[in-house]
């Protein structure tokens, strides 16, 4: 019955599968009126609205949340008046009384139904994949879901996990691996094909890719099957033919996947190796079953990539609706272009020559890891690979698929040699031509955007999500967008430059300023911006790089600084400041906290807290009190307000604990009096732990310190667990704790060297490599840790206690207040 | 601080010498009952707009300035200071007219309710 009490007269529509290719024809199918023409209902497996399966392995690698993948939220389904079953299972269908069966005892009635069931991970056949009780051995994974990723992401990060195997070397296996590594695991795949992904490229290529993905610090053993997993209650190691067990923690079954049929065979659906339809996706011999997705053959073959299933959803939807009934899906066309653990791969047909009479064009540069073959048959495209560089992807696409005449000098197909051009292949491409794949925008769609306003790039990718999936289409999406536009294209200034304001990188912009002898904000302004345009947003950035660059050296001005560092206090919602005292390693004093006691006394402060950087915070200070307060306190600033330094967290240690092997309370207290004040790209917090237990929480700090039996210390970088969470990495582990103190302060001076604005090490670390780090840092690989730690030294030497200046303002009216008719405080008083 | 009122109805109103304003920063003034925030521009030239954040009551003159905006310390929207419009999105500041007098006193003016 409909809200109104008159029956509802809308055939039903019911949907099994509630997946990439389930909701996008469900979608199609909306587009074609499909709201007024059916009561629809959809079931998923997985208790959640429909969400992009493709940003996995961002999401796997921490680089995307998984909240925001999501491609349909449940108010979509609200908003259409779709009725969504999630979190329960189809289980059998009745195909002559028209009704699905489902996990949750319900009957639902259908009159048009579609299968879209998708796949799952396989798990090939080997000894110890399950316990004796009869479930997966814990340690083992697959990789489809957001379940499956959830579950690899905790695990992964479990302190005691570091080695994990990856079981196929495919798309997924090497998704899979550089997400992990990303976590700080030591990774190995292991391929039974001869060479990595074997199913899109031939060997040279793999030969190049190998390279590519070895590193990244991934071990690759090709050639070579899994026979078992090792360990009794959980995952230990994995046995392989003909080599040395791999010990680990974990195993990644990525070794292909096989589609979702259970349902349709117990139903009596036709099905080879997948469920088969007919062209226009209807299910064999059936009137009202289609299927749609890696759930379905199609002329024998059966599609594990989203494009076709874009191609077949929209035929499908087109004959459901009766939109237009001589639609007809004639298979696709497998060219892919993907991104694979941050490698740009291309392919399309043949891998290499198949007949005397074909002519091969091979470009390799490993060293770059880029490679390139094309394969021609009389005079057209019938294959090619590209690796590590796609600028010509547009181009051999459309030459692939519709057979133009090639160039006779061949090396144009490879570079720009004055043959058809990037832009010239981008203006040619058909408005129907799928952009990008893996959210199906095609270039009208874009051109749609930047027709309606969006005109930068990363506009008319939010507008269409383009982009937004594998990342491996951006260059094509640039250069549409720029040709829709007609070169009035604005792009995203941004995106290298060190700040907004100042067109240059880090690097560039470093060896201006040492050229040129700029030793003040204003002055690389008036040098170096446009028209000597001075811009606020940039002023705080370019302060904290000076000040590192110059040290003693350095004309402060006070403007280009952020108010927290013009008074030396965070600044609070009401206006006031929170004042936090240094106390080093959170160790204190009677006389500490009897003076702490009075000055919240005296002051009347409205909070006293302990802070989460074991110190105390006095909260809800006027800025005008500021210096009062300071001289009262007599401690120096504890810079809980700066991007710099902040605090070293330690825990008790050897003197106390009974587990203790190393004395880190003292070393925490000898780093922070080192490091205290240092102005970095973005904040650095340290911690030292007396023992593995790590009770300081050394494993998630930008610096983390970790004594191991034996008098030995294990440093790890680039640790958080803020905003983002993520283990550190092991950069060295040494005898002497002095050793710790010159490796650190390297670390810190090359990270404020080479780090972006606002760049924590929990991004620096994994985007330049650990092993890059261990190199530069430990091994002295490029000769520059004298330099550094110099570098280091003058800026430990430059040292001024800023609360210094409550005797001596640097400006008029530095405490002055800025609201100067509010009752305050305006915060909470307890 | 004194106040005269013109013929017009303006209200002039002498904030002191200049030098209470370190170049490049902005301090905050109540003027008639109102706050306003003084800005002194790196180039040389004063603006003046209302002192309190339309967002969430944000110090303005704790902000960080530029020759067009000043930003908001405390969720960095940000103003131009000529006209007092929000450059993302924010309710639009009071603007005020500002000057020295000979004396190298900061002059304000209030315009008649
Ligand atoms: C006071 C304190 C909370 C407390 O009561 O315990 C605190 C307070 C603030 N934190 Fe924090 N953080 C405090 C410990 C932490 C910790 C724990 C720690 O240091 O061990 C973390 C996680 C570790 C980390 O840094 O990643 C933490 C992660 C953050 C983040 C997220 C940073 C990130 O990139 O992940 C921010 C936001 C930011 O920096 O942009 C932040 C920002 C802030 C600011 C400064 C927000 C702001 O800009 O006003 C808060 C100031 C409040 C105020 O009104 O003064 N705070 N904050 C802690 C001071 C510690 C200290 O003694 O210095
Ligand atoms: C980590 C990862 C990375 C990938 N990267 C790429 C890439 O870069 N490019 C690319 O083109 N492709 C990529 N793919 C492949 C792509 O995600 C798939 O081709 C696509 O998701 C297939 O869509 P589908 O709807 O057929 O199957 P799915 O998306 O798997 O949807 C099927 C849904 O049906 C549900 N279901 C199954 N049986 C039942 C039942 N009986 N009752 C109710 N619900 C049921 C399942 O739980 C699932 O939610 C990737 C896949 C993964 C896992
Ligand atoms: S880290 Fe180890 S030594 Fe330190 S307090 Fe914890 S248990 Fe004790
Ligand atoms: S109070 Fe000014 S931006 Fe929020």
């Amino acid at each position: 019955m409909s809200r109104s009490g008159v029956p509802d007269a809308r055939p039903r529509l019911v949907v099994i599968g509630n997946g990439m290719a389930g909701a996008r024809a469900v979608e199609e199918i909306i587009a074609r009126g499909g709201t007024e023409q059916f009561r629809i209902t959809m079931f998923g497996d997985e208790p959640y609205g429909n969400y992009n399966r493709i940003m996995l392995s961002h999401v796997l690698a921490g680089d995307e949340d998984d909240g925001a993948i999501f491609l349909n939220p449940l108010s979509w389904y609200r908003d259409n008046g779709i009725t969504l079953h999630a979190g329960v299972r189809a289980e059998r269908i009745d195909r002559f009384t028209k009704h699905v069966f489902s996990s949750d005892g319900r009957v639902t009635p259908y009159d048009t139904l579609i299968i879209a069931t998708g796949s799952r991970s396989h798990m090939p056949p080997m000894e110890g994949l399950y316990t004796p009780g009869g479930s997966v051995k814990h340690g083992i994974f697959g990789f489809r879901t957001i379940d499956d990723t959830r579950k690899m992401v905790a695990y992964a990060q479990h302190e005691h996990h570091r080695h994990a195997v990856v079981i196929g070397g495919g798309l997924l296996g090497l998704e899979a691996a550089s997400g992990l590594r990303r976590h700080g695991l030591e990774v190995d795949v292991v391929h039974s094909g001869g060479h990595l992904m074997s199913a899109q490229m031939g060997p040279e290529g793999g030969a190049v890719l190998r390279r590519s993905v070895q590193g990244l610090g991934i071990g690759v053993h090709t050639g070579s099957r899994t026979t078992a997993v090792l360990g009794t209650d959980k995952v230990a190691g994995v046995r392989l033919r003909d080599r040395p067990d791999i010990e680990c923690d974990m195993v990644v079954m990525a070794a292909g996947i096989r589609p979702n049929v259970d349902l349709a065979v117990l139903s009596g659906l036709p099905v080879e190796r997948a469920i088969v339809v007919d062209d226009s996706l209807r299910v064999q011999d059936e009137d009202d079953v289609y299927a749609v997705g890696e759930c379905v053959q199609h002329r024998g073959q059966v599609y594990g990539l989203v494009a076709p299933l874009w191609e077949q959803a929209a035929v499908l939807a087109n004959h459901v609706t009766g939109a237009d009934t001589g639609a007809a899906y004639l298979g696709s066309r497998t060219a892919t272009k993907l991104k694979v653990a941050g490698v740009e791969v291309a392919s399309m047909g043949l891998q290499g020559p198949e007949l005397e009479t074909d002519e091969h064009i091979v470009f390799s540069e490993p060293s770059r890891g880029v490679f390139k073959s094309i394969v021609v048959r009389d005079n057209k495209m019938v294959g090619a690979t590209l690796l590590g560089d796609s600028r010509k992807v547009a181009f051999l696409t459309q030459a692939f698929d519709r057979g133009l005449p090639l160039p006779e000098e061949r090396l144009g197909l490879m570079f720009d040699l004055g043959t058809p051009g990037q832009e010239v292949g981008v203006a040619e491409l058909d408005d129907d031509a799928q952009v990008c794949n893996c959210n199906g925008v095609s270039k009208r769609a874009l051109a749609d955007a930047v027709k309606g306003g969006c005109t930068t790039v990363a506009g008319a990718m939010d507008a269409t999500r383009a982009g937004k999936g594998c990342g491996s289409c951006k260059l094509l999406v640039g250069q549409v967008v720029e040709w829709a536009a007609g070169g009035a294209v604005e792009d995203d200034p941004a995106a290298s430059y060190y700040v907004p304001g100042i067109p240059l990188d880090k690097q560039a912009l470093m060896a201006e300023i040492r050229k040129r002898g700029l030793r003040s904000v204003s002055a690389v302004f008036q040098a170096l911006a446009p028209g000597g345009r001075e811009d606020a947003k940039s002023k705080m950035g370019l302060a904290s790089l000076l000040k590192m660059m110059l040290a003693d050296q350095y004309i402060d001005e006070r403007d280009a600084r952020f108010i927290n560092d013009r008074v030396h206090a965070n600044v609070q919602r009401d206006g006031t400041f929170s004042v936090v005292p240094q106390m080093k390693g959170g160790v204190t004093s009677v006389q500490q906290l009897r003076r702490i006691a009075d000055v919240a006394e005296k002051h009347k402060v409205p909070l006293i807290k302990l802070t989460g950087g074991q110190r105390i915070d006095l909260l809800g200070i006027r800025k005008e009190d500021l210096p009062q307060v300071w001289a009262d306190l007599d401690m120096p600033s504890g810079y809980a307000y700066g991007k710099s330094f902040r605090t070293v967290k330690t825990c008790v240690g050897q003197d106390f604990c009974r587990y203790g092997t190393g004395d880190s309370t003292r070393l925490g207290v000898e780093l922070e009096s080192r490091f205290q004040g240092l102005e970095s790209p973005a904040k650095l917090k340290l911690a030292v732990s007396g023992c593995p237990r790590n009770c300081a929480e050394s494993l998630v700090k930008d610096v983390g310190v970790v004594a191991v039996e034996g008098g030995r210390w294990e440093i790890y970088v680039g640790g958080a667990a803020g905003a983002h969470i993520r283990k550190g990495d092991l950069l060295a582990t040494v005898d002497d704790p002095e050793d710790v103190k010159v490796l650190a302060g390297r670390f810190i001076q090359y990270y404020r060297e080479q780090a972006n604005w606002l760049e924590r090490t929990y991004a620096f670390v994994p985007r330049v490599g650990i092993d890059h780090l261990r190199a530069v840092i430990v091994d002295d690989a490029e000769g520059i840790a004298g330099r550094l730690d110099e570098a280091m030294q003058a800026s430990v030497d430059s040292y001024v206690d800023p609360w210094r200046e409550r005797d001596d303002p640097q400006t008029p009216g530095q405490f002055r207040t800025s609201l100067p008719l509010t009752v305050l405080p305006q915060v909470p008083v307890r | 601080m004194s106040s005269t009122e013109t013929g017009t109805g303006t209200k002039i109103h002498v904030l002191g010498p200049l030098e209470q304003i370190p170049v490049g920063e902005g301090r905050a003034f109540a003027v008639d009952g109102k706050q306003v925030a003084v800005f002194r521009l790196r180039e040389g030239s004063l603006r003046a707009v209302s002192a309190v954040c339309p967002h969430r009551g944000g110090p303005l003159a704790d902000g960080t300035i530029d020759g067009q905006v000043v930003i908001c310390p405390l969720h960095q929207h940000a103003f131009d200071l000529a006209t007092g419009c929000s450059t993302t999105g924010a309710n639009a500041l009071q603007t005020y007219r500002v000057r020295l007098d000979r004396e190298q006193n900061l002059v304000l003016e209030t315009a008649p309710v």
